[in-house]
């Protein structure tokens, strides 16, 4: 139990010296990503072969000893999992195998050598240490800091590491002055919004109702996107101080963290971080003897997308169906239970306990005016290292891209980039676009937005109308249905969205498209209605041509569109064996037996039976 | 019919939750946890016991795509149809599974109760793109002919 100030301090120093004293460190990564490649494995196979090498190695015994085997948060190269860091060389192992393992005690650990076959090597050229990477050289890993370094499941080390100073520090400030703070560095939302994070501190405070709540937006739903998973996963202390601190700050008592239900692991984390926090006094009654009290609960979601909206998250809590209503009154204002409450994401909250600590001036040094502090990005999709980067505000696209995702793989080209998830928009790849520094603003003025995070890089291959569609579908499937525009304006749109990619549309139907989308926008009662018709209005916008060839030339320049795909038959090829014609459903194909058969256009659905049936691959798809 | 001794086990849920009106959304959840999908009975049940309308909580297990009102079979297998998935190519991952255990769009349960297939929106992997969950463990990169080899090892596992 940690009683004061001096406690936390004093602790810190202890824990630190004995994470010093682990000489060499072998830090495994447990997320998502790297566990599906088997790093648990790894990471038991690991700790076993340094026990039994110990014992074996009797003179090295004191020196083998201080090897810390550890479980850590995301590295964030997923692309190159399982990943295994060791320090104090900062090499990083990328695939890392089973077998692997037995060569990084023996070589590594034990004698200090790099194995160049686990490191990263590119054009001929191996990087020994991960901070030499390129993926990792020009990225400013603030927010991210812990993740892939320490223990995740561990409090001492992130108390070791400076971690609950800030809480401790903002305890002995007044909490105007909390808030005042939170507004000079100029901290705005991560969850897309962008709104003034302080703004919001000093309006629940301001409020005379009690009891006030803060509430932790971890429902993550944006397809492509899992900033918030890898923060919860990987320093969870990091969220609950932010909270914490949150709650001081507004004079609340109670916090709650909802996440999405198919976080699994992130649920874990942070359950065990609560117990391990209420444990050493961080949490409960009195923290710090400072008379301040603060307890925090786990809510799961259950698949709905909408209850990221902030009143729909609140709703769900309260075990309503998670349907967004009208403002005002705000969230500030009537909440959670209705009252006043801060809602803030996870990534805005794991920002706040660096805020406190480094102190304003430091803060502002990253990022741009207006747009202060970094924002983590999941680069996806299309890129060479698709993982977790976390880069200044104002950084432009092409960095993010092509210097630190590597460019574009197979020899293929960039086309376009899709930013925000179903709430935003496509880019197209041009000069101007590239050159855009990511922040709230600009990318508002484009069309697109910074949402939550997600970066869904694509290629040449990717069909921009089947993107339209398939946003539109997701949007239309996790509709809540409470207000006409957004529920039927987005089935619509997916309806003539389909009609085009199958074939069967006109120039007329662009236009209605374009006159439903600007509608929807601004009619629609909450953000999910308001943003839905992004991805169809940047596509319209930038991908013009590309809606007119499949309406008015009836082809997909992409070829992803099977309903406007031309199948026929190679005469010169066909032995006129009779095995498509009979497996047409719709019986397009004639011919007699040992000739050439054809194939009739206007009955063939494109089903691809009898491109699967011949066996002289004599039928072609175009 | 549904098991007859569930309301034991339901009762401890509840109670579990404080008979919390407002937790009535981690009730179902553990219930679900439980029987792997919500019996009409237990939700007849659970809305009795906690005092609210049989039209409420259908309309909570309705609203949230993680209640299932319908039986699952024994191994859940989930396709990412996230974005990242989507542009790796998720779709044809989700037919050769179709195909593999003769499944559509209409009918995701097998026959003999050993398979559920269904899409989510995303699991945020999408680093390790596309990917699929069996049963909650993560398959990292799959193509259609790897997952047909891993259901082919699944069914074989089952007949041992």
């Amino acid at each position: 139990m940690i009683k004061n100030y001096d406690d936390l301090i004093s602790l810190a120093s202890l824990y630190k010296k004995s994470l010093d004293k682990q000489r060499k460190k072998v830090l495994i990564c447990a997320g998502t990503g790297c566990v599906a490649g088997g790093s648990l494995r790894i990471y038991e196979k690991i700790k076993s072969l340094v026990k039994e090498n110990s014992l074996l190695v009797d003179v090295d015994l004191e020196k083998e000893e201080g090897i810390g085997v550890k479980k850590s948060g995301c590295h964030g190269f997923c692309e190159a999992g399982p990943l295994v860091r060791i320090e104090p060389y900062n090499y990083l192992y990328l695939h890392v195998k089973l077998e692997d393992c037995e060569e990084i005690v023996t070589k590594t650990l034990k004698e200090g050598k790099p194995i160049e076959r686990l490191m990263y090597n590119v054009k001929g050229k191996t990087y020994k240490t991960q901070e030499e990477i390129p993926f990792y050289e020009r990225q400013t890993r603030l927010v991210l800091h812990n993740c892939g370094h320490i223990d995740a499941e561990s409090i001492q080390e992130y108390i070791g590491n400076g971690g609950y100073k800030a809480v401790a520090m903002a305890l002995n400030m007044e909490s105007m002055d909390v808030c005042q703070m939170v507004i000079d560095s100029g901290l705005r939302g991560r969850g897309g919004g962008g709104f003034a994070t302080g703004r919001k501190w000093i309006q629940v405070l301001s409020q005379p109702n009690h009891p006030k709540y803060v509430v932790c937006n971890g429902d993550e739903g944006d397809p492509g996107a899992f900033m918030d998973r890898s923060i919860m996963e990987g320093d969870p202390h990091k969220v609950i101080e932010g909270m914490l601190i949150s709650g001081y700050a507004t004079g609340a008592h109670e916090g709650y963290i909802y996440v999405r239900a198919e976080y699994p692991l992130a649920v874990n984390r942070l359950e065990t971080a609560i117990n391990q926090a209420l444990e050493y006094g961080l949490l409960g009654d009195n923290i710090l003897n400072s008379g301040f009290s603060f307890n925090i609960h786990i809510v799961q979601g259950a698949g709905a997308f909408v209850c990221g909206e902030g009143s729909a998250l609140t709703a769900s809590i309260e075990g309503e169906r998670g349907m967004p209503r009208v403002k005002p009154p705000r969230t500030v204002e009537k909440g959670l239970f209705e009252s006043p409450t801060v809602l803030n994401n996870v990534e805005t909250f794991a920002n706040i306990p660096i805020i406190i600590s480094k102190g304003v001036e430091e803060y502002k040094k990253y990022g741009i005016e207006n747009n202060s502090g970094t924002k983590v990005f999941a680069l996806t999709g299309n890129v060479v290292n698709t993982g977790l980067i976390e880069v200044p505000m104002g950084t432009t696209l092409r960095e993010v891209i092509f210097d630190i995702g590597g460019g574009i793989p197979n020899d293929r080209t960039f086309k376009a980039v899709q930013i925000g998830g179903p709430s935003g928009g496509c880019l197209i790849f041009d000069e101007e676009h590239l050159n855009i520094p990511l922040s709230f603003d600009s990318l508002e003025s484009v069309g697109a937005m910074i949402g939550s995070g997600g970066m869904v890089i694509m290629d040449e291959d990717t069909c921009m109308v089947e993107v339209a569609r398939f946003f539109m579908s997701f949007t239309q499937r996790e509709s809540c249905g409470k207000c006409i525009p957004c529920r039927e304006g987005t089935k619509r749109m997916l309806d003539i969205l389909e009609k085009i990619t199958v074939g069967k549309g006109t120039k007329d139907d662009l236009e209605l498209l374009y006159e439903i989308a600007d509608t929807v926008k601004n009619t629609a009662l909450c953000g999910l209605g308001k943003t839905a018709a992004n991805p169809v209005l940047s596509t319209l916008e930038y991908f013009y041509d590309e809606y007119l060839a499949h309406v008015e030339d009836k082809e997909c320049p992409a070829k992803i569109c099977k309903g406007l795909a031309r199948i026929f038959i190679e005469p010169s090829m066909c032995k006129g064996c009779t095995k498509c014609g009979k497996v047409c459903p719709v019986g397009a194909i004639s011919g007699k037996v040992k000739e050439p058969h054809v194939i009739d256009s206007n009955k063939c659905i494109k089903c691809g039976a009898c491109l699967e049936a011949c066996p002289f691959k004599a039928i072609k798809e175009v | 019919m549904f098991e007859v001794n569930f309301k034991e086990k339901v009762d401890e849920i509840i109670l579990g939750h404080n008979s919390d009106k407002k937790k009535i959304i981690s009730i179902i959840q553990e219930v679900q946890r439980e029987y792997h999908y919500l019996p009409e009975e237990v939700l007849v049940y659970i809305a009795d016991t906690l005092d609210i309308t049989h039209s409420k909580i259908y309309g909570i297990a309705t609203f949230y795509e993680n209640f299932s009102l319908q039986e699952k079979g024994e191994n859940i297998i989930k396709i990412c149809d996230g974005t990242a998935c989507h542009v790796r190519d998720s779709i044809p991952i989700l037919q050769a599974i179709y195909k593999e255990l003769d499944l559509n769009d209409k009918k995701n349960t097998t026959d003999d109760m050993k398979f559920t297939v269904e899409t989510v929106s995303c699991l945020g992997a999408c680093g390790l793109a596309p990917v699929i969950t069996i049963n909650d463990v993560v398959y990292p990169k799959v193509t259609p002919e790897s997952v047909v080899k891993l259901l082919k090892n699944i069914k074989m596992e089952a007949t041992v």
